[in-house]
């Protein structure tokens, strides 16, 4: 996989042109997409004038860490005058007004948009296979997913036809495919990348983070985009300094047994090879317990899903989106409109998440999901008294054949306990390729840090990378630079 | 059997900010259609609410006015429900943790109506009607709001009528709010039920009036339909009704079985708002004289009487005038009657007194009432320079001659000039009819235009016509 640090010097040295380079993606994605399903819009006009807007950034010696770079947005995060469709009936060819304050980052930094990558409708899925596009399939096995919900973005940088991506990540929507592709997905602590622009599925747990080839790509880019936006009240200043090291001595692993339910014994196994590894270093492992977590999943659901019910709301096909036809009065173009527009499972959400606040249910349910949210807050505080981050498996299993979850959809919703009491709590968290099964496919290592300390999960993380515990393997076909 | 009204008001009110709550987009009233929004107004996916800090102090402000606690810690909740007004398909408001509770406003007669609480929200848009066709302009969405809502303490509805006039006159007073029913920048809803020793009777909402007198109807109506259905043997049913001005009564618009489940939850986009002690306290010391506080003192310290001190201070700009007429110096007695007397005349309706535009300066008018005061000029003359000033929009300076009043000859000549033209009145009074001089007079009012002292033209008047007899 071609990685942002070596493009970047690329650039820099002035071997090759930002255009010259966006050629080179525009070709390899012409080639390898179509396979693949990664991109569901390609903007390569708009990618070229980036282009040459970075060269000219470069000429003036005004060139950083991003400039020129391709990239790739998961097609819920806005962009003006680029349709943007939460890859949904409802939205397609919706072009929105105003670029998401992330995007808007990257592009005055001269980063260079190549398209919008597959998602599952409105975020809401572990597969990708919830998309009006079809699924984005796995660049490793085209037989397999690419996991969700940020499936094409993943499935983009690990076909090398993206330098990096952002995608988003409710309950595991960039650790999961991350995991499932074999490449780095970080999930920053809640509110330290702006929600604004980014299509709402559940605001409270919502949270934009990256696919990269490496830790040190996703470093560069968090720092890129990270900070208080006076546009989303719920974003933070920034914290703690991006400095890789990869220093571990001294450092308190926890290991949690009840994220381990369930997962492959080849996974289990390739993580305590890499704590040795960590241990050698000078790090500590210490034993943890999290008694709420076997809750977290139902309590996330609820939560998740009543947010959505309201969040979604405002695809009525009244002012924007796919509007019914023939229709006599309001409220039947409303219903109509929402029927036939969302997906079966994006509509089997809101009706969950309906429920769940209705008068008489919400006491039971959804008051309920937020205590329980509170006690996972509760547990996660008291490992962080014992040891600095948690080491767990990002799923318990590779990549699902495609089709699977389809017959289990219960299956579906189980496989992200790993990854969502991160978000009821808002802790930083990173997938890193580790090891693979034995038909090859990797598996993701998470590493789960305190509020805030996202500097020192990169931090960790990078250690692996660097003395090549934790590797995104190439597949080739792609750029190859 | 002995029944009594229970009444309860819930009043939206539209707060004067330049901006919106949620986002930077003008408030101003009227404007094309959909010209005065933006993504998050109108709810574009991938938006986000930011709290407009004005919004909460003028909350602050209006919940101090009318005696509330200030919560340290509010929240904000979305109330759900689909209307093609409303975009997102909730609207942000506060369920659980207003910024203000526990308040009250005193009538009159001493009667204490106590306010639950006071919340901010936002308000939606607004649908037209045209040809068959609905169009929709989302202008007035995110404007900001409060909603004040009191105790069922309303037992009358005169009562209803003074305490929607106090709010008012107090949210005016307070500056957060112009009020005006007529546009809509003051709502209210009623819910009336009747009650009464063991009675337990539904209540109903009455919804869409834009005046107290219709408000004061609505309820009297309401009130007599619920008493005869339950008179009847039969029950109130609870319902939203609207009323019919036309018709005087009340109409369902819709009944209990289509009353909402707003799903209300915390709005997880907005953290809770803190309020600091020292804000509030630093809110309460800049907040200016209350409506009642300030009839009082005219009471008390200018020795106006009760009645004509509440009519002045029911209207902010009246009240800032009358201040400034009596700094200056005018006669309290005569300056009031001419507010009240003649202005009032003019400016016939709660809109045109509150807003006060009458183009007198408060020097002109205080002149005026002291050359009423020191007897340089009759009433009649002030009220009737008053009221050209104000229609013709000119100053005290363009009246000057008429008000220099007339010399012992110009007066004696007019006078004589009366006696001719009029000789029946003249031969009436020689005959013993006293009245008679009144026809003189009237005759003299008119051809000096008011400038002729009558007090002196009767003197005058008595002795020509002595010497006649």
């Amino acid at each position: 996989m071609t990685t942002v640090t070596t493009l970047s010097r690329l650039l820099r040295s002035g071997k090759m042109s930002a255009s010259e380079l966006t050629e080179i993606y525009i070709k390899a994605v012409e080639k390898v997409n179509p396979a693949i399903n990664a991109y569901v819009y390609t903007c390569f006009d708009e990618a070229r004038r980036g282009a040459r807007l970075a060269d000219k950034l470069l000429r003036e010696g005004k060139g950083g860490a991003l400039t020129g770079i391709p990239f790739a947005l998961k097609d819920n995060i806005a962009t003006e005058g680029i349709p943007t469709t939460c890859c949904s009936k409802m939205l397609k060819g919706h072009i929105p007004l105003y670029d998401a304050f992330a995007y808007s980052k990257l592009r005055e930094q001269g980063a260079v948009l190549i398209g919008k990558t597959n998602m599952d409708e409105f975020a809401m899925g572990g597969t990708n296979e919830n998309s009006v596009y079809g699924a984005a399939l796995n660049p490793r096995d085209r037989t397999r997913v690419a996991g969700g919900s940020s499936g094409g973005s993943a499935a983009a940088v690990c076909a090398d036809i993206a330098a990096f991506s952002l995608g988003s990540d409710t309950g595991g929507s960039v650790r999961r495919p991350a995991a499932f592709c074999g490449v780095v997905g970080f999930k920053p602590t809640y509110g330290a990348i702006s929600r604004n622009g980014l299509f709402a599925y559940a605001s409270s747990l919502d949270q934009i983070g990256s696919l990269s080839a490496t830790v040190g790509d996703a470093a560069t880019v968090f720092g890129a985009i990270r900070g208080k936006d006076a546009a989303d009240m719920t974003s933070c200043a920034p914290t703690g300094e991006i400095d890789l090291k990869g220093e571990v001595k001294g450092l308190k692993i926890g290991i949690c047994d009840e994220f381990f339910v369930g997962a492959d014994q080849k996974l289990v196994d390739r993580i305590s090879e890499i704590l040795r590894e960590y241990e050698r270093a000078g790090a500590q492992i210490v034993r943890v317990s999290m008694p709420s977590l076997r809750y977290a999943l139902a309590a996330y659901y609820v939560i998740a899903c009543a947010e959505a019910s309201s969040n979604l709301g405002r695809y009525d096909g009244v002012r924007f989106g796919y509007r019914a036809e023939n229709c006599t009065d309001a409220a039947e173009l409303m219903i109509k409109s929402r029927t036939e527009g969302f997906g079966k499972e994006v509509r089997k959400r809101i009706v969950f998440g309906t429920y769940v606040l209705s008068a008489g249910y919400y006491d039971a349910c959804y008051k309920k999901a937020c205590l329980l949210r509170q006690r996972t807050e509760a547990d996660f505080e008291r490992c962080f008294c014992e040891c600095d981050v948690l080491f767990s498996p990002a799923a318990p299993t590779s990549a699902l054949p495609l089709g699977f979850v389809c017959g289990d959809p219960l299956r579906g919703y189980r496989d992200d306990f790993c990854t969502v009491p991160q978000n009821l709590a808002g802790l930083p968290a990173i997938s890193l390729p580790c090891g693979e099964d034995g038909n090859g496919l990797p598996y993701g290592l998470q590493i789960t840090g305190r509020k805030f300390e996202d500097a020192r999960v990169l931090n960790i993380a990078y250690f692996a990378e660097k003395v090549g515990l934790c590797k995104a393997k190439n597949i080739g076909g792609g750029v190859g630079l | 059997m002995s029944y009594r009204l229970v009444c309860g008001i819930e009043t939206h009110i539209e707060l004067a900010t330049a901006t919106k709550i949620f986002c930077g987009c003008a408030t101003a009233f009227g404007g094309q259609p959909n010209t005065r929004c933006c993504p998050v107004c109108t709810g574009q996916p991938g938006s986000l609410p930011v709290l407009n800090r004005r919004v909460v102090e003028y909350a602050i402000r209006a919940g101090l006015a009318v005696n509330c606690t200030i919560n340290e810690v509010a929240s904000l909740d979305r109330k759900n429900y689909f209307y093609p007004d409303l975009p997102k398909a909730y609207q942000i408001s506060q369920y659980d943790r207003p910024i203000c509770e526990n308040g009250c406003i005193a009538l009159d007669g001493g009667k204490r109506i106590r306010i639950k609480r006071i919340h901010i929200e936002e308000d939606a848009g607004k649908l037209i009607h045209i040809g068959g066709r609905t169009l929709v302009d989302y202008n007035r969405c995110g404007v900001p709001l409060i909603e004040v809502v009191t105790e069922p303490d309303i037992e009358t509805p005169a009562q209803a009528g003074e305490y929607i006039e106090k709010l008012q006159a107090i949210m005016r007073a307070i500056g957060i709010s112009d009020c005006r029913m007529q546009e809509g920048s003051l709502r209210c809803d009623v819910n009336v039920s009747v009650g009464g020793e063991g009675i337990s009777s539904a209540r109903t909402e009455i919804k869409n009036m834009n005046s107290v007198s219709q408000i004061v109807r609505a309820i009297e109506y309401e009130y007599s339909r619920q008493l005869s259905v339950i008179e009847g043997g039969g029950r109130v049913e609870r319902a939203t009704l609207r009323f019919d001005e036309r018709t005087g009564s009340t109409v369902v618009m819709r009944g209990k079985e289509d009353s909402g489940d707003y799903r209300y939850f915390p709005e997880p986009d907005l953290p809770a708002v803190l309020i600091p002690r020292e804000l509030v306290a630093e809110i309460s010391a800049c907040l200016p004289e209350l409506p009642a506080a300030r009839a009082e003192r005219y009471v008390k310290e200018l020795g106006m009487d009760e009645a004509n001190a509440r009519l002045i201070c029911r209207y902010n700009a009246v009240a800032v005038f009358a201040e400034r007429v009596f700094s200056l110096g005018a006669d309290v007695r005569t300056a009031t009657n001419l507010i009240v007397g003649t202005l009032y005349s003019l400016l016939s309706t709660e809109d045109e007194r509150e807003k006060f535009d009458i183009f007198v300066t408060a020097e002109d008018f205080a002149e005026l009432a002291e050359l009423v005061a020191g007897g340089k000029i009759g009433v009649t003359l002030a009220q009737m320079t008053l009221t050209e000033m104000v229609s013709s929009r000119r100053p005290l300076a363009d009246f000057r001659g008429r008000l220099e009043g007339m010399d012992e000859n110009q007066l004696e000549d007019l006078c004589r000039k009366a006696i001719e033209c009029n000789p029946r009145a003249v031969d009436d009074f020689l005959s013993g009819k006293e009245k008679a001089l009144s026809g003189l007079f009237g005759f003299i009012k008119k051809q000096s235009q008011g400038r002729a002292d009558i007090r002196e033209a009767e003197r005058v008047l008595r002795r020509l016509l002595k010497e006649k007899q």
